[in-house]
């Protein structure tokens, strides 16, 4: 296949940025996306030009590094895979593809297609815990919990905290990343002393990093690679009024 | 937003119901907007309850207002002012799902605040009298709709409002934290639908009638 790729360079946080268009011969269909930048990268470094910087990490779909907008939409035209996860057999052969970086203002662009995403973080810092005593380890089943609620437990804490949600956002909204941090612990029995204050924390953190509000377009469900459900988000709103009618504890 | 939005809606719904009493004549439609001056009086002085309407109604829209542009602000500062078109490729301009309904969320706002005023000059306050003044609420509706522009204006109008509801309700229901499993947010969808398909054919329903010389 032969493929052309407009990608985002910056230089750093203070320039411009613009796109560059590349040509890229002879690629596999079973390439993953990330390897066609590797095999250019490979090439622009033969050719002394500064590569292309990109996040990865297991290149399995599980750890979130990756992350890209092709052709506008958040880990590109297929739903629920990264873009680790994303094969050049998605697309046809000739094709024009643009790549560009996650984009919403608390996500700096630290180079090319890489931002920084450090404000999840502070978000998960802000409440997305719970309080044990440490010991020995405690018996697998001294907690029952609903097969339900495991679930949906279990759903929620698919969340690779990508950031695939705020790029595909219209608000720049990162509600389903912090609805899903927020359902993951509260729907287990041991997440609920800090029900109230996990919700009403992490949800002041989100506004604090400078995120947008939620509108329930669902576009962040869509393009999210590991289908966390737009539920969540009434979860945390769920949560966060129960918060507020306990006088905000 | 989803408060004050629910609260307009019910008033939406009665205000509809009003309007659909033209189908009783001149009398029963005339009564009717009397009744609402007069109601709870002598408890209440004359309009006094039709203002506690009004002052409730005036307060959601403000809120309503309020909350909207914070939301539009925060939207502006995190996108730098460009929403979903804030990257170069213009390949997937609706992304995945996007609809119209929720694209147009916040014009079509702006746009039903601005009928909202010419609503009330026309109708309410009779300052703007296309097709003659009266002092009979129904003479000002036969009079007004009897003419295209009018009843244009108004479709225009309920169009816009027809898909701030469909989004509107639904996003209402869900912030209320409502959407809770894909059958319930499946449920939800359905009766945002049904409430703004109600709504929209009730109110259309008088002035088309009016137009055809169903009512006269």
């Amino acid at each position: 296949m032969n493929i052309t790729l407009r990608v985002w360079r910056q230089r750093d946080a203070a320039d411009k940025g613009r796109m560059v268009t590349y040509h890229v011969e002879g690629i596999s269909p079973d390439m993953s996306f990330l390897e066609v930048l590797d095999m250019l990268n490979e090439r622009l470094t033969m050719e002394g030009e500064d590569p292309i910087a990109f996040d990865s990490d297991c290149r399995e779909g599980i750890c979130g590094a990756c992350g890209l907008v092709i052709n506008g939409l958040a880990h590109g035209p297929k739903q629920m895979v990264t873009t680790c996860q994303l094969h050049m057999r998605s697309f046809n052969d000739g094709d024009v593809i643009d790549v560009e970086p996650f984009r919403a203002e608390p996500f700096t662009v630290i180079r090319d297609l890489v931002v920084d995403r450090s404000s999840f973080d502070r978000i998960i810092q802000a409440g997305g815990y719970i309080s044990v005593n440490t010991g020995a380890a405690p018996d697998a089943h001294a907690i029952p919990v609903p097969r339900e609620d495991a679930q949906d437990a279990f759903d929620a804490a698919a969340c690779i905290s990508c950031g695939a949600c705020v790029a595909a956002c219209p608000n720049g909204s990162a509600s389903l990343f912090l609805g899903a941090k927020i359902a993951h612990l509260g729907k287990l029995p041991q997440g609920q002393p800090e029900r109230h204050s996990r919700a009403l924390r992490m949800t002041a953190q989100h506004d604090h990093e400078g995120f947008g509000g939620c509108t329930q377009i669902g576009e962040c469900e869509a393009v999210c690679p590991k289908g966390i459900p737009l539920s969540v988000i009434s979860q945390t709103n769920a949560d966060v009024l129960g918060a507020l009618a306990h006088g905000g504890k | 937003m989803a408060v004050t939005g629910v609260i307009l809606v019910l008033f939406l719904i009665a205000h509809m119901y009003g309007n659909l009493k033209i189908f009783s004549g001149q009398q029963a439609f005339d009564d009717y907007s009397a009744y609402l001056r007069n109601l709870g009086e002598p408890l209440l002085p004359y309009s006094g309850a039709l203002w506690l309407m009004r002052v409730v109604l005036l307060a959601s829209i403000l809120l309503h207002i309020y909350a909207a542009v914070t939301l539009w602000h925060r939207a502006r500062a995190v996108t730098g002012g460009r929403g979903a078109a804030r990257y170069v490729s213009t390949k997937a301009r609706r992304g995945h799902q996007r609809s119209y309904a929720s694209f147009t969320l916040r014009w079509g706002g702006v746009v039903i605040g601005l009928f909202v005023i010419y609503h009330v000059l026309h109708l309410t306050t009779n300052t703007i009298a296309p097709g003659g003044a009266s002092a009979s609420p129904y003479e000002r509706m036969i009079n007004g709709f009897q003419l295209w522009p009018v009843v244009l204006s108004y479709t225009v109008a309920l169009i816009a409002l027809a898909f701030h509801l469909r989004h509107g309700l639904w996003a209402a229901f869900a912030s209320l934290g409502w959407n809770r499993s894909p059958r319930v947010r499946r449920n939800l969808n359905v009766m945002a639908t049904v409430v703004t398909v109600v709504i929209i054919a009730g109110f259309l329903i008088p002035p088309f009638a009016i137009l055809f010389g169903v009512v006269q």
